[in-house]
């Protein structure tokens, strides 16, 4: 109703593309795993609170791998936590995302040089779609990088494409 | 009560387990024999003018006072512990310190006195190798347990290449 | 006829929605009932006493902002404070009251983190968006005065970075008014709530006696009946100038020591914070505030641990000073690391759902206990 109402002359017909269809179902409900490892989930949390908002793009936290699409990996990445990651991660179903959220999990952030039990990078482990860099990035920041994996879902395509 | 008179009243009960009061570094503290420090903190603990009954932190640190080979190890010099005591109902602190040698560090456990002490000695041991005898459960506690890296915050430490395929340096 | 019980081990583990942040719980349970709790930690080491060691001393601020990422102000203020005494300098009296002022708003901004997340793990959604929401506000005060939301990098060695912002004093004058409401809107939530009183009261007692053999501290130990606060027993800065009150346990709603009473300690230190914030804004002084910000910091030969209080306990730095520009041996006594060994004394007895309200009411944050 309202903007589709009455705007046709034959009985009601959509005329998509199955691509465009599938794409725009699956970027509007992109549901996360409830995952936070040190303050930039504090950041998360903040953008999850009524301030900030995440409900209205559809993001809600799960408790379980198994019925998430989308990891937030945020906060730093020790040695001992990377291999835990991967086995959460192996348990995601496809089609999953991952956004890389803060410098310590970009890169290894502050802790680049003398950190001798971090993980210098989540992408050393598992492959990451969207970068988030900030140290804690502020919420805007992270809604900047969730449109942006939205954009890249947008372009997603059923057939391979000729290269 | 001050440090002196502490530091007096343990040498006359101990005698030789007690070894000098060094007050030239800031704060003042009371060395001690490092396989008698259970005994002296039991008397520290239960005594009606001392009665202290809480142990604010226990500090493993590393003295750097050896030599360095050719491989840029260090070779001799001491490994030490910091204790730094509070009495909650009498209202003073005082500052034990031990020092073993680097090659083989062995401190009496204090677990048994205050509880507190039982993850601070974990650290300790996890960081700088130190033993702590007659401890319940020694084993690594910041780093995985299958470490086989060494000591980190020893001055000498270097890191391993891969930690189960994953790099460890930038 | 007893039933055959067999003894079986069950893993909380690092990925948990209620353990706050990464921990692994080793339980050891026969049917529901808790027989051992070990904790299994370190999935957040960083390695800051290892940093510490590689940086001058004011390099090493900002590392400290990330153990405790809750209650940033603080952390820089204990390191600030023991510094300054390896050196021996004094700041100026507007410094002592815009950092008096800081810590206090922070530790209104934690207590507002561990009450909304210990509301979420019993199952009441609602005081966690009203927590947050407050908390907005003291995080745009914040932000005016050092541009930055939650790790700050602004209580620096010999003083502060930055002077308070034209607007900042009104702002937080219009701040406590509006704030004061809000606490008593919490306790007719969730304070004197049917089901929040039943799932906490008698619910993980801890004795005054173990507690300080444990070597417990902060609203968790005054939950036990004991009235030792750092900002009163040892005082730093200038808290000895103001007036207010050491809130403790005193088993109103079950027995004294349970979790109830640690929350409810935690709630009366807010209305604590927001009387000092009010004195201090009321008294406080003209002045430099970079004036005594030296330019190399170099400190005599020596050792020496400072304490104060953090909302969650007695945060300590023991530094050794070798006298060059980078520390020896930078050493913390975090409280939630700490804290956390009493875990298995409280839990024996009590049942599986019990944990997650006893490990909310200790209120722990894993970079502080992994550092």
């Amino acid at each position: 109703m309202g903007l589709l109402d009455k705007q046709f002359e034959d009985s009601n017909i959509v005329i998509t593309t199955l691509d465009d269809l599938l794409n725009w179902s699956r970027l509007s409900s992109v549901w996360q795993l409830h995952f936070g490892l040190a303050c930039c989930a504090i950041e998360m949390m903040a953008a999850s609170a009524s301030h900030y908002d995440f409900d209205r793009f559809g993001v809600i936290p799960r408790p379980s791998p198994r019925q998430a699409d989308i990891i937030i990996i945020s906060g730093t990445v020790t040695l001992k936590m990377g291999i835990r990651i991967k086995r959460l991660f192996e348990q995601m179903a496809n089609p999953k995302y991952i956004i890389s959220m803060g410098s310590c999990s970009n890169c290894g952030g502050p802790y680049w040089q003398h950190g001798y039990s971090v993980l210098k990078g989540i992408d050393r482990v598992i492959p990451v779609d969207v970068y988030v860099p900030g140290c804690p990035p502020r919420p805007e920041a992270l809604l900047e990088g969730l449109l942006k994996l939205r954009e890249k879902i947008r372009n997603e395509s059923l057939a391979k494409k000729k290269l | 009560m001050k440090t002196e008179e502490i530091f007096q009243n343990l040498k006359d009960k101990f005698g030789d387990s007690v070894i000098e009061l060094n007050t030239s570094m800031i704060e003042p503290y009371i060395l001690v024999n490092p396989l008698e420090v259970d005994k002296i903190s039991l008397y520290l603990r239960d005594n009606e003018l001392l009665q202290f009954n809480n142990l604010m932190v226990l500090s493993g640190v590393d003295d750097a006072n050896g030599k360095k080979n050719a491989d840029d190890i260090i070779e001799g010099g001491t490994l030490s512990v910091y204790y730094h005591l509070e009495s909650t109902i009498l209202n003073h602190i005082v500052v034990l310190k031990v020092s073993t040698p680097r090659e083989n560090p062995e401190v009496a456990s204090v677990e048994p006195i205050w509880k507190s002490s039982d993850w601070h000695e974990r650290e300790a041991y996890d960081m700088f190798g130190i033993i702590f005898l007659n401890h319940p459960d020694l084993r690594r506690i910041l780093m995985p347990y299958d470490w086989e890296g060494g000591y980190p915050l020893r001055k000498d430490y270097k890191s391993p290449e891969f930690y189960q395929g994953m790099k460890v340096n930038y | 006829m007893a039933v055959k019980t067999e003894e079986m081990v069950l893993n909380m583990g690092p990925h948990h929605p209620s353990t706050h942040g990464v921990l692994r719980l080793e339980l050891n349970i026969e049917g529901e009932l808790i027989m051992k709790v070990t904790p299994h930690i370190g999935y957040l080491h960083r390695c800051f006493e290892k940093h510490a060691e590689a940086m001058t001393y004011p390099q090493v601020v900002p590392y400290t902002d990330r153990m405790d990422y809750l209650a940033a102000m603080g952390n820089e203020f204990g390191y600030a404070v023991a510094v300054e005494k390896l050196l021996g300098i004094e700041v100026p009296e507007r410094v002592n009251y815009i950092r008096v002022i800081m810590a206090e708003l922070q530790r209104i901004a934690s207590h507002l983190v561990a009450i909304g997340t210990y509301a979420v793990d019993i199952g009441a959604f609602t005081p966690l968006l009203f927590c947050f929401r407050d908390r907005e506000m003291i995080l745009s005060l914040f932000e005016m005065t050092c541009g930055a939301r939650m790790l700050y990098n602004y209580i620096w060695v010999g003083g502060v970075s930055h002077d308070l912002h034209p607007d900042f004093i009104r702002k937080t004058q219009e701040f406590i008014p509006y704030f004061r409401p809000k606490i008593k809107e919490l306790n007719d939530l969730l304070t004197g709530n049917q089901i929040f009183i039943e799932r906490t009261a008698n619910v993980g007692i801890l004795p005054a006696e173990t507690a300080i053999n444990y070597g417990i501290s902060g609203p968790s130990l005054r939950g036990s009946g004991l009235k030792w606060d750092i900002r009163k027993n040892d005082p730093y800065a200038n808290y000895n100038k103001f007036d207010f009150d050491i809130p403790v346990g005193k088993g109103l709603m079950g027995t004294l020591g349970d979790s109830w009473d640690r929350y409810y300690v935690r709630v009366l230190e807010m209305e604590e914070s927001c009387k000092i914030i009010e004195q201090a804004l009321a008294s406080i002084p003209e002045g430099d505030v970079t004036s005594a910000i030296p330019k190399r910091v170099k400190p005599p030969v020596g050792q020496l641990y400072s304490r104060i209080e953090n909302p969650r306990g007695e945060l300590g730095y023991f530094i050794i000073s070798n006298g060059t520009t980078s520390p020896f041996r930078v050493k913390v006594k975090g409280p939630s690391f700490v804290n956390l060994e009493v875990l298995n004394e409280l839990c024996k007895g009590h049942l599986i759902a019990d944990v997650i309200a006893i490990l909310g009411s200790i209120d722990i944050v894993l970079g502080e206990v992994d550092r």
